[in-house]
C-alpha cells in the first residue's frame, strides 16, 4: 500500500500545468555584486526542479525571459540569479520585495550527476545553474573541483557559498579574474586546461558565455572527458514549438538547455559560432 | 492488402497526410528536417515576408485551458535570407511549403516568386494571422482583397497555391469559394481564433500584444465544422488544421473532408513523435474498416 502511494506521488505534473503562468511574490532579494541580484520566490512546481532547468520569468509590462534556477531549497523556495544586461533583466533587478512576477516552468532537462571525479567550470553569471548542481555533487561525487571565472573582483559571485560547499568535500574553489584583481589572473578555461592535464576527470560541467563553453568542449574532447554544457538562446515559447532556440537539429528549450558531448558534437558547426536573432536569421556569436 | 496513405494536394504528393503547420519551428532547414525525419508527410515553413521582422516581445505564448494562445507577430528573417535554409531540405523526400505574407498583393506576389525560385514545392498564403495588422486576417476577411491577392500570386507562380483561412469571419465557406475562384489550388482550414488572456493578480493582458490566436484542442470542434462546410462548398482539396492531437482527431478531419492534416500545438505536448503516431493510427483504422486507400475516407461523413 505504501509503495503504491509512493508511486502516485512520483507522477510528474502535467505539462500544461508546468507551462501555465503563475504570478508569485518576490520573497527576498540579495545583491550578489555590482550587476547581479538573486531573487527568491515560492512555487510548488519549481520546488521540484532539477539543477540545470530554467524558468520563463515575466516582468509585467516589460518582457518575459528565460533564467536558469540558481537555488532549490528544501523549504520550497526557488532562487534565480539575474545579471542586468537588457530591459527585462534590468527591470527585474529593480524589483522590490513583495513585487509580483510571472513564472512558467521549470523547463528543459537538467544536469545528470556523476559519482566520479568532477570538474565544474562557470563563466560569469553562468555559475548560477551550477550552484544547485554543486550542492548535489558534493553529496554524491567522489571528488568535486569548482572553478569560477569573472571579469574582475567586482563581478565575483557566490564566493562564500562556493567556499562553504567545497569545504564539505575538502577542496577549494578556484577563482579567476581577467584582470587579476582577485586570485588567479586570466581566463577560467586556461586554469581548467591545466587541471585537465594534471588530473583525470570523469565529467565536466560548464555554463557561461558560449565561446568559453566551446573552449571547454574542445578541451573535453582532447582529454576524452564527457561534458555537460548548459546553453543559452533567445526563447519565446520555451516548449519546443516556436523554433527560436534552434541549434542544428536541437531545440535548446526542449532537448537542452543541458547538452552532452554527443549532442554538442552534432551541433559543432553552430555551437560557439552562430545563433538565431529575433527574426530567425542566423548570426555570428557576439 | 496494402493500405495507401499517400495523399495529394493539387500536384503535391505526400507519402502520408500529416504536415507540420506554419509557424511551428520552421526557421531553419535542419529544424524542418527533424520534423520530416520524425515522419511528417510535408512541412510548412515559418511565414516569410519581404523584409526581416522581429515579431513581438514576450510573452508571446500563454497556456490556457485546452489550448495555447500565441502572438508571435510573424517573426521571420525575410524570404531573401531563407535560400540557404531551403537548400538543406533539397534531399528530403517530403515537400516543403513556404508560408508567405505581405502587406499588399504586390508583396505577396514578390515573396511567392522568390519562394518558388529558392525551391518551394508550394506556397501557403497566410491571410489569417489574427495578430498582425494589415496583413493576415484582415486580408482573409475581405473577399475582394483576398481575391486580388490569390489571383496575383497564382499568376506569378507555377507551383500550387494554398490559401490558409481564418475562422474569424461570418461565413468561411464564402471566403473558401472566393479563394477557389481566384485560382487557389487548395484551402487550409483553419488558422487560430482571435483570443486573449488576462492575469488575475495584475489585471494585465498577458500577451505583450494583448491579443493573439488560440490553438490546440479547444478549437478542434470549430476547425472540424469549418472543414466539413468548406468540403461541401469547393472542389479543391482541403487541408485540416486546428487542435489535431491524435489519430482519432485525424480520422475525423478526413471524414469531414480533409485530404491532409496540419499539426502544430500537439508538437509541444507530444513531441515530434506525434506525426508518426497519427500516421500509424490512421493506417490501423483504415485497415480495420477495410479501406485500401485513404482517399476513400475523405468526406465520408457527408453521406449521412
Amino acid at each position: 500500500m505504501q509503495r503504491l502511494n509512493n508511486k502516485q506521488s512520483c507522477v510528474p505534473p502535467k505539462f500544461d500545468a508546468i507551462n501555465r503562468m503563475r504570478t508569485v511574490k518576490i520573497l527576498g532579494i540579495k545583491t550578489e555584486n555590482c550587476a547581479v541580484k538573486t531573487l527568491t520566490f515560492k512555487d510548488k512546481l519549481c520546488a521540484k526542479a532539477q539543477p540545470g532547468q530554467f524558468v520563463m520569468v515575466w516582468v509585467p509590462g516589460v518582457d518575459e525571459i528565460p533564467i536558469s534556477i540558481s537555488g532549490i531549497s528544501s523549504d520550497g523556495k526557488t532562487c534565480i540569479t539575474v545579471h542586468g544586461v537588457g530591459d527585462a533583466s534590468n527591470a527585474l533587478n529593480e524589483k522590490q520585495k513583495g513585487d509580483v512576477i510571472g513564472i512558467r516552468g521549470p523547463f528543459g532537462n537538467g544536469f545528470v550527476t556523476s559519482k566520479g571525479n568532477v570538474l565544474v567550470v562557470g563563466g560569469g553569471t553562468g555559475i548560477g545553474p551550477l550552484m544547485p548542481l554543486t550542492e548535489q555533487l558534493v553529496k554524491c561525487a567522489k571528488k568535486v573541483t569548482v572553478m569560477s571565472g569573472v571579469k574582475d573582483k567586482e563581478n565575483l559571485l557566490f564566493l562564500e557559498r562556493l567556499n562553504e560547499l567545497c569545504s564539505c568535500v575538502k577542496t577549494k574553489p578556484v577563482f579567476t579574474t581577467e584582470d587579476g584583481s582577485y586570485q588567479t589572473a586570466g581566463f577560467v578555461t586556461d586554469q581548467a586546461k591545466k587541471m585537465l592535464i594534471k588530473e583525470k576527470f570523469d565529467m565536466i560541467y560548464t555554463c557561461g558565455p558560449e565561446v568559453m563553453m566551446y573552449k571547454m568542449f574542445v578541451l573535453s574532447e582532447k582529454h576524452d572527458v564527457p561534458i555537460q554544457a548548459s546553453l543559452e538562446r533567445m526563447m519565446r515559447c520555451a516548449i519546443g514549438l516556436c523554433g527560436s532556440c534552434q541549434i542544428g537539429e536541437l531545440r535548446v528549450c526542449k532537448d537542452g538547455p543541458v547538452l552532452n558531448s554527443e549532442q554538442l558534437r552534432s551541433i559543432k558547426s553552430e555551437f560557439g559560432k552562430f545563433r538565431l536573432d529575433a527574426t530567425g536569421n542566423k548570426i555570428k556569436q557576439p | 492488402m496494402e493500405t495507401s496513405l499517400a495523399t495529394q494536394i493539387g500536384d503535391l504528393k505526400l507519402a502520408n497526410p500529416t504536415m507540420l503547420a506554419a509557424g511551428i519551428l520552421g526557421y531553419t532547414g535542419l529544424s524542418m528536417k527533424t520534423v520530416i525525419d520524425a515522419g511528417a508527410g510535408a512541412v510548412v515553413t515559418k511565414t516569410m515576408g519581404l523584409e526581416p521582422r522581429k515579431g513581438y516581445l514576450n510573452p508571446t505564448v500563454v497556456q490556457t485551458d485546452c489550448g495555447l494562445l500565441n502572438a508571435m507577430g510573424l517573426p521571420n528573417p525575410g524570404i531573401h535570407h531563407f535560400k540557404s535554409e531551403m537548400g538543406k531540405l533539397k534531399k528530403t523526400k517530403a515537400p516543403t511549403i513556404v508560408s508567405i505574407y505581405g502587406f499588399s498583393a504586390n508583396e505577396y506576389a514578390q515573396v511567392a516568386r522568390k519562394a518558388q525560385t529558392i525551391g518551394a514545392d508550394a506556397v501557403e498564403l497566410n491571410v489569417s494571422c489574427p495578430h498582425v495588422e494589415k496583413a493576415g486576417a484582415q486580408i482573409g476577411s475581405d473577399p475582394q482583397l483576398l481575391s486580388e491577392i490569390v489571383e496575383v500570386v497564382a499568376d506569378n507562380v507555377t507551383i500550387p497555391v494554398i490559401v490558409k483561412l481564418t475562422p474569424n469571419v461570418t461565413n468561411i465557406t464564402e471566403i473558401a469559394k472566393v479563394s477557389q475562384n481566384a485560382g487557389a489550388d487548395a484551402i487550409t482550414a483553419i488558422n487560430t481564433l482571435k483570443a486573449m488572456a488576462i492575469d488575475t493578480e495584475t489585471g494585465r493582458p498577458i500577451l505583450a500584444n494583448k491579443f493573439g490566436g488560440l490553438s490546440g484542442p479547444a478549437i478542434k470542434p470549430i476547425a472540424l465544422r469549418c472543414v466539413y462546410d468548406i468540403y461541401n462548398a469547393v472542389d479543391i482539396p482541403v487541408i485540416g488544421c486546428g487542435g489535431i492531437s491524435n489519430w482519432q482527431d485525424a480520422v475525423q478531419f478526413i471524414q469531414a473532408g480533409a485530404s491532409a492534416l496540419q499539426i502544430g500545438t500537439a508538437v509541444a505536448f507530444q513531441g515530434l513523435d506525434v506525426f508518426s503516431k497519427i500516421t500509424k493510427g490512421v493506417e490501423k483504422y483504415l485497415k480495420s474498416k477495410g479501406f485500401s486507400n485513404i482517399k476513400e475516407l475523405v468526406g465520408y461523413a457527408h453521406q449521412f
